[in-house]
């Protein structure tokens, strides 16, 4: 076995065992990026001498015998999209190319706390706006598993480069199963937290009551140990529960004993693969072997989820965005040029063909430079799918919408949370599939929004509900990852872990990792 | 003749609450600092940052939506009001849209003087926001170049919305001069107009009488009034503009959209703001990170006893307790709770609450706005002034003297009465000696006697001249008397 295809608590154990640097481990990340991310581009950026110099620094505290963080040196990658401020946070948008934060976002504080060495930045969806890291304004991120297939999304950098075995643990971000569909797509382990577990304290938001971080690694064991590290209640974040962190990786091996697994049955209906219902059915037997009992469950109002996601989410959405005006920070339109333009067009509308009247009329119709500037900054500055879901939102709240869209929106998301508490009664865990496919080409549903929105159908429900979520790699088609989702009532992290570590240790499909030319 | 309109008023009051940290961060919101110096990445909008609520300016709220009589709701949450300007720099503002923390209350105004008749204004709701930045439009040369400090963005602002009950300027500036006494006596604000900690904008109309009964005139905003007076003025103009555009158009409620116009100080007029502004919709909506905020009925029954001895409350106290005046008793409390305090202590110490109610006002006052002082500062103590103020009454020293002589010299040496009184061979002239130097000036001078006996009884003032040259310790009122007294025997 490679060292890079150890998993990271086996890598920790050579690092306090004295068997391994973390600069040398550091400099071997540093080397597989460098051989394969020009095929898979899952960093936005490496900072190879930042890295090496925390690496450096940590070995020297741990040759002089200083007690070392619970990381001990780990590399991690970090989704673009956590302030650092050390690091631009571009979040994948041309609006913030070149903004550097002026603070550390809470879970960076952690990590850095922890001793973990920050690696580089990974790729996203704008704004963490899509499920296929197609909208990132750098580029898409490719599948490692096959480069002409997406890494899914938004974290879709922070999958693939664990799954390309570039870097042991990694941070994304879930607001509507950015964690937990890539980490399926890529064939890695990834958790979304119950809302309020992590701190959101410096991750740019996207929409405020879905957003959580969460970790992506190998196998459940090392994402408890990066959970452990992240979790906790912020004073900075109102939204955070002040709540015990469970050790998560001291409990992570004990089996979970009369296990109740409930099955939905909305999540094999039509539209599921084959493949991929195969696959989940066969996880499911590797539980009950263990000892697990299966519960028919439904949960009847997970087939509104897609549709109350795309009101609340970008609604949301289009308020915490409209701070990139280009006034205060970000990009701001050339003022020059727009002045100029916005000049021609005064001067055109004051000697054109239209009568006076009707003239002044139009010139007054004309932006104010201030609005212009707003208008032309911001139409620079996002993408598409930005623009799409920011108009989506400002409509869904606007006066005489509000109530049928937002208010609306709200009711379903509290009957969602309903059908999760009514299953939760009689299960420990609901198990299902992620994704009705695997991965699909890079472009295949670039033209149409609607197909792409239809990706997050069995995650978004999790994201509304509130509740934590974890996906493992459970099989393959065609050698591309499958994985099985679980869920868990809230604050039940450590549930989750226990259930996917159960399921790791009888299978190897976490352990497999794709060739790379 | 009975007006042909009636003024009805609304008026929205933004008071900036004496926090010493903004509502949602932990930066400073003192007034003065050089601009942005008092910012961090919260109040600035960066990326990624949170809010989190200052409990304090929430406790300053509640103190004052209790003592506006005020319910209050055991469940409040924030919203968002999203808008562009340069001066909001997250694209929104945090306030309360909804739900707001407190809503129907009251607040009773009157004038001793009568001016206006005694009124309860109802409160139709006061909430919590954070104010904006402040922009800077510097046109010099013709160079249009505008500059922001966000030292302001974040600063709590709670927002009072009165009902329309106010019937004429003069009410809405009693309305506003009660207001801002409250809010003085809670300690909530310092109500400073011009460093903006309290804005006024109000609302007006008119309700036409006509023989088919009364017909409302569209609403107008008015902004821009920066005191007091600027409000009854701009009141007065528009109450008057829009009976002259009723006359000319007969427009009614709901017939135009709502209006906004800016009070002009120096050209004493209002002026249309542009349509543009006012036609936004906010898209409020509940604000995802913030938790709602609760309060229970026992907090809500732990504030209403601290609140301490409120205005209204004071004045009939004052009345009752040392039967002063309403006119006295609304002078020395819109003075402020420190200067009730020593009324207080002057009138128990001197006995006599009127003499001290007009020592008060007269010489105290007077001396206090002339140096500039606040009575704490004040030289003379409560006790030392009550103790002159009994001696006046007991007839020591007459009250002239007390004033001109005593008093002065205790406001620059800081001695007590006493010591001023024996330091001066100031003493009580007893009456036999007083009786002896009146015959004695009475037949010094006999054309006054004759003039006095006739009935020209003020001709006897001639004589305290010459009697307090002779001892200045007489009181030249009993002088007088005992001249009157006894010139028709001689
Ligand atoms: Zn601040």
């Amino acid at each position: 076995m490679t060292l890079l295809e150890k998993t990271a608590t086996e890598l920790l154990a050579d690092l306090a065992a004295g068997r391994l640097s973390s600069a040398e481990l550091v400099r071997a990340c540093l080397e597989q990026i460098e051989r394969h991310d020009g095929a898979v581009h899952a960093f936005l950026r490496v900072d190879s001498e930042r890295a090496l110099a925390q690496a450096k620094a940590i070995d020297e505290r741990r040759a002089r015998g200083d007690k070392l963080g619970p990381l001990g040196g780990l590399p991690v990658a970090i989704k673009d999209l956590l302030c650092d401020r050390d690091e631009l946070c571009t979040c994948g948008s041309r609006m913030l190319e070149n903004f550097r934060p002026p603070y550390d976002a809470a879970v960076i504080e952690k990590i850095k706390a922890a001793d973990g060495v920050l690696l580089g930045r990974t790729n996203l969806d704008e704004f963490a706006m899509g499920g296929s890291t197609e909208n990132s304004a750098f580029g898409p991120t490719c599948n490692p598993w096959d480069t002409t297939r997406i890494a899914g999304g938004s974290s879709g950098g922070a999958a693939a480069c664990v799954a390309a075995r570039m870097v042991p643990l990694s941070i994304g971000t879930d607001t509507g199963g950015s964690i937990r569909q890539p980490a399926g797509l890529c064939g890695v382990t990834g958790l979304k937290p119950t809302y309020g577990r992590v701190s959101r304290y410096g991750l740019v938001a996207f929409a405020s009551s879905l957003d959580q971080i969460g970790p992506l690694a190998q196998s459940a064991e090392d994402a408890a140990l990066l959970l452990e590290v992240i979790a906790g209640h912020d004073p900075r974040d109102s939204t955070s529960v002040p709540k015990e962190v469970p050790a998560y990786s001291k409990s992570v091996n004990k089996p979970l004993a009369g296990l109740r697994l409930g099955i939905a049955r909305e999540h094999f209906a039509a539209g599921l693969d084959a493949e991929v219902e195969r696959a989940v059915r066969e996880a499911i037997k590797v539980y009950q072997s263990l000892g697990a009992k299966v519960v028919d469950i439904s949960l009847p109002h997970g087939k509104y989820g897609v549709a109350c996601y795309y009101v609340i989410a970008p609604s949301e959405a289009s308020s915490n965005l409209a701070r990139y005006d280009g006034v205060h920070y970000g990009h701001r339109t050339d003022v020059r040029i727009m002045s100029e333009a916005l000049e021609a067009e005064r001067a055109a509308l004051e000697h054109g063909s239209a009568g006076r009247a009707a003239a002044e009329a139009a010139v007054a119709q004309l932006d104010t430079p201030l609005v212009r500037m707003y208008r032309q900054s911001r139409a620079e500055g996002f993408g598409p799918e930005v623009k799409r879901r920011i108009m989506l939102g400002t409509y869904a709240l606007s006066a005489g919408y509000y109530d049928a869209y937002y208010l609306k929106a709200l009711k379903v998301r509290r009957l969602i949370r309903q059908d999760y508490d009514t299953a939760f009664k009689d299960v420990d865990l609901i198990v299902g599939p992620v994704t009705s496919t695997p991965a699909f080409k890079i472009g295949e549903k670039s033209d149409d929004p609607l197909a792409m929105y239809l990706v997050d159908l069995y995650t978004v429900s999790a994201n509304l509900a509130g509740v934590g979520g974890i996906v493992v790699p459970c099989g393959q088609s065609n050698g591309l990852p499958i994985g099985l989702q679980l869920q868990a009532p809230p604050f039940e992290e450590e549930r989750l872990l226990r259930a996917a570590a159960m399921y790791q240790r009888e299978t190897d499909w976490h352990r497999r990792a794709p060739t790379l030319a | 003749m009975t007006a042909p309109y009636t003024t009805i008023i609304g008026l929205e009051i933004h008071v900036q609450l004496a926090t010493a940290s903004k509502l949602f961060c932990g930066c400073s919101t003192r007034f003065g600092a050089p601009p942005n110096t008092q910012t961090c990445q919260v109040c600035i909008g960066m990326p990624g940052v949170l809010p989190v609520m200052n409990r304090r300016a929430f406790e300053l709220g509640l103190r004052t939506a209790v003592a506006l009589n005020c319910q209050i709701a055991p469940f409040t949450k924030w919203d968002r009001k999203n808008y562009y300007y340069p001066d909001l720099p997250k694209g929104y503002q945090i306030s309360q849209y909804d739900l707001p923390f407190s809503s129907e209350g009251w607040l009773d105004i009157s004038d001793p003087k009568g001016k206006i008749e005694p009124r309860r204004v109802g409160i139709i709701r006061a909430h919590l926001e954070e104010d904006a930045g402040k922009s800077m439009h510097d046109e010099a040369a013709g160079q249009a170049d505008s500059r922001i400090d966000l030292n302001r963005t974040g600063t709590p602002l709670l927002e009072i919305v009165s009902k329309p009950d106010m019937r004429s300027p003069a009410e809405a500036k009693a309305f506003l001069t009660e207001l801002k006494l409250l809010l003085t006596y809670l300690g909530v604000s310092d109500c400073n107009m011009q460093e903006g900690s309290l804005r006024v904008d109000a609302n007006v109309n008119l309700h036409v009488h006509t023989p088919d009964g009364n017909v409302p005139t569209p609403i107008v905003e008015i902004k821009n009034m920066n005191s007091f007076r600027a409000v009854e003025r701009a009141l007065a103009y528009e109450a008057e503009r829009q009976w002259q555009v009723w006359q000319e158009t007969g427009q009614r409620l709901g017939q135009v959209p709502k209006q906004t116009r800016g009070w002009d100080d120096q050209a004493n007029v209002t002026r249309g703001q542009r349509h543009k502004e006012e036609s936004s919709d906010y898209r409020y909506f509940p604000e995802p990170d913030l938790v709602p905020a609760t309060v229970t009925a026992a907090e809500v029954e732990q504030v209403r006893a601290e609140l301490g001895e409120l205005p209204a409350a004071l004045r009939t106290r004052l009345e009752s307790t040392y039967g002063i005046t309403p006119y006295d008793s609304d002078v020395l409390v819109n003075q402020g709770r420190e200067l009730v305090a020593y009324f207080i202590a002057l009138a128990d110490g001197a006995g006599d609450g009127k003499a001290a109610a007009n020592w008060l006002q007269q010489d105290v006052l007077r001396e206090l706005n002339a140096r500039d002082l606040s009575i704490d500062k004040f030289p003379v103590s409560a006790a030392r002034l009550a103790e002159l103020i009994a001696l006046v009454k007991k007839g020591d020293i007459d009250h002239t003297r007390a004033r001109e002589v005593v008093f002065v010299e205790m406001l620059s040496s800081g001695k007590s009465a006493a010591d001023v009184l024996r330091e001066k061979g100031i003493e009580r002239v007893d009456e036999s000696e007083l009786e002896a130097l009146a015959r004695e000036l009475l037949a010094a001078n006999p054309k006054i006697l004759a003039d006095i006996k006739q009935g020209t009884t003020k001709a006897a003032g001639a004589l305290i001249g010459q009697a307090k040259k002779r001892n200045p310790n007489i009181s030249p009122n009993r002088l007088l008397e005992i001249c009157l007294a006894i010139a028709p025997g001689m």
